[in-house]
């Protein structure tokens, strides 16, 4: 399905950097010449606490804001979402449309009988990745599990191209930023897993890129197209 | 005027002080994709401001924090913490007392503390720029938007604008201080937008050079001499009049108070012309008109999309100026409309109320759909809402896939 706007919804625990994976979704997009929207929705700023994060991407001017009850795409970032409920929404997939997808981070199938023929009903891929395995062997850090849903959400979408995640990721972490104390200290965090900044940025990209790929496959192989019409 | 000879100087932080209007209509435009603190921030770089005063609240502590750093870059002229938003608000009276163009940033349950401040500041013709990222209020706790807030500060005596995007938000900072400083209206300015909607969004904001500000603050245009303690608006150290039960008393503070108000309306001159209006109508012929201010616009914007690909013909009504109300203006806007939907991030719908008061014929008016406490308001909600009030099938949203 070729559509005006795809609307992604990022379900992760405080501390995954799913906001921070939102807004590089989006900056990507919006190096792409894309209309894009990304913004997070959480509490207070708790490791392991449920937060979430939005990014919309069209060929139209987007005005919607706020959560996205009705998203395209959902994706897991932490199997906790699922299996503890830290999601907020229940079921974790509420509101998504006909022909979405879901990406789950998890190297074991996590959802329901019931789940799996909801999903079916209503026409919804689900593609796990290993994501925080791949960090690891690729980036050498959990940290980089973000990376991995970038990646997956662009290798299935093609809603972003690599070009411009490369792009968005140096203007994220290749200059000071300034977010709140958490991501601040978290970004601290992932500055101290590799030597030089370049580094950072490399390991980021090539995680980014490997889950891009195999997501990619995936997408091709099951015949699962969901993706926004050419800026 | 002393403001306008300083055009083409250069300020403490080395910017070329540039002509107001020029700075924003006829300088170029650098887009740029920023989260709405990062704008409220470059927008205050270009304000050539004296004074900034901080105090953590979310969703307004980043864009505080990060004009922190604006100060240290040498771009403020001083930079205070404060205890409480009460203690914040006070300091930013005294800042401005003395001559100063002052910036602070509130929200929820800051600018409720801060309260008592307000009328104080109006009353003192204080034009005070205060930028409101609202949030819940009430228990239990919120950090989510919440647009009650802004019903509290309508009776304040300050001008009260409420901005629907990012862009609005940077454009309207510096718009603000040339028309809340105008010597007859010098008074202060609550900058309203939806927190988290704007603030923590990310967006494409086009930003004016960095190397150019506005002219700085003259406190020799106010109306009012600068802190003397002998003349209203202040008068409270020898003689005041609070200590007295008389008529004459009674008639100052009277007056005064209907000075404050009619300063509010002689705004609108300038509000209009800075604003390119009060309100922004898109499509006033249609049957139908949502009408609103902030996001509740965006988003009614996303239904007239949708319903439109159904073949339904609606209008939008933007609000730009709470405060003044734009009365005539809605009035005119309203009518030919034969239902006006007020969409509302509140509980008590108190935009649908002033527009009831505004309009002949208000049964037209259907106060909703309302999400509070921080809830999104999809624009699904709003066309289903509008499908009902025109006696249409609306699909069921709440079972949607569970």
């Amino acid at each position: 399905m070729i559509k005006r706007r795809i609307n992604i919804r990022m379900s992760g625990l405080g501390g995954q950097g799913a906001v921070t994976a939102a807004h590089v979704m989006a900056m990507a997009a919006s190096r792409d010449g894309k209309f894009a929207i990304s913004n997070p929705f959480f509490g207070a700023e708790k490791r392991m606490a449920p937060a979430e994060s939005y990014c919309r991407i069209g060929v139209n001017k987007i005005y919607d804001r706020g959560e996205l009850v009705f998203p395209d795409v959902i994706e897991v970032f932490h199997p906790q979402v699922i299996t503890l409920g830290k999601s907020y929404t229940m079921p974790f997939y509420s509101g998504i449309k006909e022909g979405g997808v879901v990406i789950i981070n998890s190297d074991m199938p996590l959802l329901s009988d019931e789940d799996v023929t909801r999903l079916r009903d209503l026409n919804v891929a689900v593609f796990y990745v290993a994501g925080t395995k791949l960090a690891l062997e690729v980036a050498g850090t959990e940290l980089s599990t973000n990376m991995t849903m970038i990646g997956s959400a662009a290798g299935i979408t093609k809603c972003v191209s690599l070009k411009a995640l490369d792009g968005a990721l140096q203007e994220r972490f290749g200059k000071k930023f300034v977010a709140s104390g958490g991501t601040a200290t978290l970004d601290e965090a992932i500055k101290k897993k590799f030597a030089k900044k370049e580094m950072l940025l490399k390991k980021n990209l090539d995680t980014v890129i490997r889950s891009y790929e195999i997501a990619s496959e995936w997408a091709e192989k099951n015949n699962v197209e969901l993706a926004v019409a050419a800026a | 005027m002393a403001t306008q000879s300083l055009v083409g100087t250069t300020n403490r932080a080395g910017q070329t002080v540039t002509d107001p209007w020029e700075l924003m209509h006829a300088t170029e435009r650098t887009p740029s994709f920023f989260t709405g603190s990062e704008v409220i921030k470059e927008a205050v770089r270009r304000a050539n401001c004296d004074v900034m005063i901080a105090y953590p609240i979310t969703p307004q502590s980043e864009a505080a924090a990060l004009i922190g750093e604006l100060f240290a870059e040498g771009f403020i002229g001083d930079y205070f913490r404060g205890e409480s938003e009460f203690a914040v608000m006070s300091q930013c009276a005294g800042a401005a007392f003395g001559g100063a163009r002052v910036f602070t940033t509130t929200a929820g349950p800051g600018t409720m503390r801060a309260m008592e401040n307000f009328p104080m500041w109006a009353g003192a013709r204080l034009p005070i720029q205060m930028i409101v990222t609202c949030r819940g209020i009430n228990s239990p706790l919120s950090i989510q938007p919440d647009t009650l807030e802004i019903s509290y500060l309508l009776n304040t005596g300050m001008l009260v604008w409420h901005a629907e995007t990012a862009q609005d938000f940077y454009d309207w900072i510096l718009k603000g201080y040339m028309v809340a400083e105008e010597p007859d209206v010098h008074l202060p300015l609550a900058l309203c937008c939806d927190g988290f909607f704007v603030t923590h969004t990310k967006d494409v904001v086009n930003l004016t050079p960095a190397d150019m500000c506005l002219p700085p603050y003259d406190p020799y245009r106010s109306p009012v001499p600068c802190m003397d303690m002998e003349c209203p608006p202040v008068r409270m150290m020898r003689d005041p009049f609070v200590m007295k039960s008389n008529y004459i008393s009674y008639a100052t503070h009277a007056s005064w108070q209907q000075e404050v108000w009619a300063a509010i309306e002689r705004s609108r001159k300038h509000s209009i012309r800075w604003l390119d209006g009060l309100i922004e109508v898109d499509n006033a012929d249609a049957d139908i008109l949502i009408v609103s201010s902030g996001t509740a616009v965006s988003q009614g914007r996303e239904a007239k999309c949708m319903l439109e690909d159904e073949g339904i013909d609606v209008g939008i009504v933007k609000v730009k100026t709470l405060r003044p109300w734009p009365a005539e203006e809605i009035r005119e806007a309203t009518r030919k409309a034969r239902h006006i939907i007020v969409p509302e991030f509140n509980v008590t719908g108190w935009m649908a109320k002033e527009i009831r008061a505004t309009i002949p014929n208000p049964d037209r008016v259907y106060a909703g759909p309302h999400v509070c406490g921080g809830m999104t308001m999809p624009p699904e909600i709003i066309a289903a809402d509008i499908k009902a009030r025109l006696g249409l099938r609306a699909e069921s949203l709440a079972g949607r896939g569970s």
